[in-house]
């Protein structure tokens, strides 16, 4: 990757990012911390990795997205809304009654979201019907689910783990956002769930690590997701919780909730300060 | 009727599996290692490559089915109905029903004619648990000619599906030369001016000889099945609330949530008339054979003549 590339990546991390505290912050509620940690991930996702057009969410052979941490809804729109999906103004309606940006993402109702999710332990198994029916198609697309550390404590999780080895959906790559921190405290603290790169490893899956907020990194992760054969792929991704709002980072109580005004304009000061830089380095 | 042919609606489901498949190239069948005993596994025969058998995995089972939906296949989805609509409720209400997902639930040995295996797997709320999800559509076939009618229409409906299905064997009185099974819509088998019996799956054809049994006192029914309890057909409800003044329910589920209280919703609202509620009662079956579980639980003939008859008197009085 050239240092434009990662400049580009990062520049629109911090977009998303800027997305995410409008959307939430218009809220009023909401799950930011989940969110800013999944935010370059995302940015790989859909301005490097994935197949897909906004100009035509429904094009059959895009590649799938599904976003089995459904609370950090606010990534995934912020990131629809900057790859053009729809107008960046939809945020500030975030949750509002009558918006099309649901709390939780709505397939119905929201261009470019695959899959309805929210209740958390179900979009893998989502992720795994969509990898397995396009496999029988023979379409080659691939479908890229995001999970959290702390979702992994649900059962169903480990279902679609061994299904999708059974199976042997290599077209499906989850990746776990893995920040370390639920509603209740440290995921530690409250129903350990590690080592996950073994356990996913004992379920057979092909297993990568790598820091969630390293380009490079990332990229090798989902290289190495695409070249392997016969098992799905599980990145294990160390993530910071919160990651690009200096009060935010790591502290549980901002898994879920709101910027007041003060605080709203203090992380939008920090993430424009970074937008503006990496602008003019893109613009060189 | 002695020599009426008897067939599980869990065998019309498979064999309509194996049937349509060839019609329908989306068609996927799923399992949870049920498949002998649900009989998707004629189809595992018949197609193996398109059967998957998720393990003993349930809410994985209703997961991958809504991911096949939404990309464009249409999977049934088998289990007994215990563990799709019990054990697997918020996965079918949250990944199938909120986006409307065209997933197929094949749930067998509904009600309390599982019989030996006893309370755990007798699933008498499963109709209850399905009405509550908007959008859900819940078909209850009454015997072979309607479940295998019903599958197809299933596959051709927009949307979820919960289709439930027996264990035990079934009269065929439907016949398959002339039945045409229309989605939504209740069938009157039997006209009659004193009451009307509305009933569905395996206590339609019970309803059918309380009928016979009413008519040599002199009391003469309307007997109505409703194999689509949701949407449900309140036109063919609300003519026989109009027509009879009197309502007897009958099913083969609790007599909470399920037909007796779809009825009751229907006519409460628009041409209030006693409603009588027929099914198991707030109440675990037990183990037992289905035939003797039926009877004791009052799920007979003779049971529903003699409530209809009770209700009809005191209506007279």
């Amino acid at each position: 990757m050239t240092i434009w590339q990662k400049n580009e990546l990062k520049l629109n991390a911090e977009r998303i990012r800027a997305g995410i505290v409008r959307g939430v912050y218009a809220a009023k509620s909401g799950h930011p911390g989940g969110s800013l940690s999944s935010a370059d991930i995302m940015a790989y996702l859909y301005l490097t990795e994935m197949r897909h057009n906004p100009k035509n969410p429904k094009w059959e052979d895009r590649d799938r997205f599904v976003l089995s941490k459904g609370h950090a809804a606010p990534v995934l729109y912020a990131t629809l809304a900057n790859a053009g999906y729809f107008a960046e103004t939809e945020l500030d309606n975030l949750r509002h009654t009558g918006a099309m940006l649901q709390g939780h993402p709505d397939m119905k109702h929201t261009p470019g979201v695959d899959m309805s999710t929210g209740s958390l332990g179900q979009g893998l198994s989502a992720a795994c019907g969509i990898a397995l029916a396009e496999k029988l198609k023979g379409t080659g697309v691939r479908v890229y689910a995001v999970l959290g550390d702390g979702e992994c404590q649900e059962g169903q999780i480990w279902e679609a783990a061994a299904f999708a080895k059974h199976r042997e959906l290599d077209n499906l790559c989850a990746l776990v956002d893995n920040n370390g921190m639920q509603i209740d405290g440290t995921v530690a603290e409250v129903s350990g769930i590690e080592p996950l790169d073994i356990k996913f490893e004992a379920f057979g899956w092909n297993v990568v690590k790598t820091d969630a907020h390293d380009f490079d990194g990332i990229e090798a992760a989902y290289k190495a997701a695409r070249e392997c054969k016969g098992k799905p792929t599980a990145i294990i991704a160390s993530s910071t919780k919160g990651k690009g709002v200096s009060f935010m980072e790591n502290q549980v109580s901002w898994h879920g909730s709101a910027p007041n005004k003060e605080q709203f304009e203090q992380a939008m000061e920090e993430i424009t300060k970074r937008i503006d830089a990496l602008e003019k380095e893109v613009a060189k | 009727m002695a020599d009426m042919q008897k067939k599980a609606t869990r065998q019309s489901y498979g064999e309509s599996l194996v049937a349509l498949f060839p019609k329908y190239p989306n068609l996927v069948v799923l399992d949870a290692d049920l498949a002998a005993a649900t009989q998707t596994v004629m189809f595992k025969k018949a197609y193996p490559e398109r059967f998957f058998d998720v393990g003993i995995a349930e809410g994985n089972l209703i997961g991958v089915a809504a991911g096949l939906a939404a990309s464009g296949m249409i999977p049934f989805a088998s289990t007994f109905a215990m563990f799709a609509a019990g054990r697997a409720f918020e996965q079918i209400r949250n990944s199938v029903g909120y986006p409307h997902l065209p997933v197929k639930i094949g749930a067998t040995h509904a009600g309390i004619s599982v019989g030996e295996d006893g309370a755990t797997h007798q699933c008498n709320e499963d109709i209850a648990l399905m009405r509550v999800i908007p959008g859900m559509t819940i078909i209850n076939p009454a015997d072979d000619t309607e479940a295998k009618q019903a599958v197809e229409a299933a596959i051709l409906h927009n949307g979820p599906v919960y289709m439930r299905f027996g264990r035990l064997a079934a009269p065929i009185f439907n016949d398959p030369a002339t039945y045409k099974f229309e989605l939504g819509k209740g069938v009157l088998l039997k006209d009659g001016s004193d009451l009307t019996i509305i009933a569905t799956g395996l206590m339609v054809w019970e309803a059918m000889t309380a009928a016979e049994l009413l008519k040599n006192d002199g009391i003469s029914a309307r007997v109505i099945n409703i194999h689509t309890i949701k949407p449900i057909d309140e036109d063919i409800i609300l003519k026989a609330a109009a027509d009879t003044r009197l309502i007897v329910t009958a099913e083969e589920h609790s007599i909470i949530g399920g037909l007796g209280e779809a009825v009751c919703g229907v006519v409460s609202a628009k041409n209030p008339v006693p409603v009588v509620r027929i099914g198991i009662n707030d109440e675990y079956g037990i183990s037992g054979p289905a035939v003797e579980l039926l009877l004791k639980f009052g799920l007979s003939a003779a049971n529903i003549a003699a409530k209809a008859k009770a209700a009809f008197d005191s209506k007279a009085r």
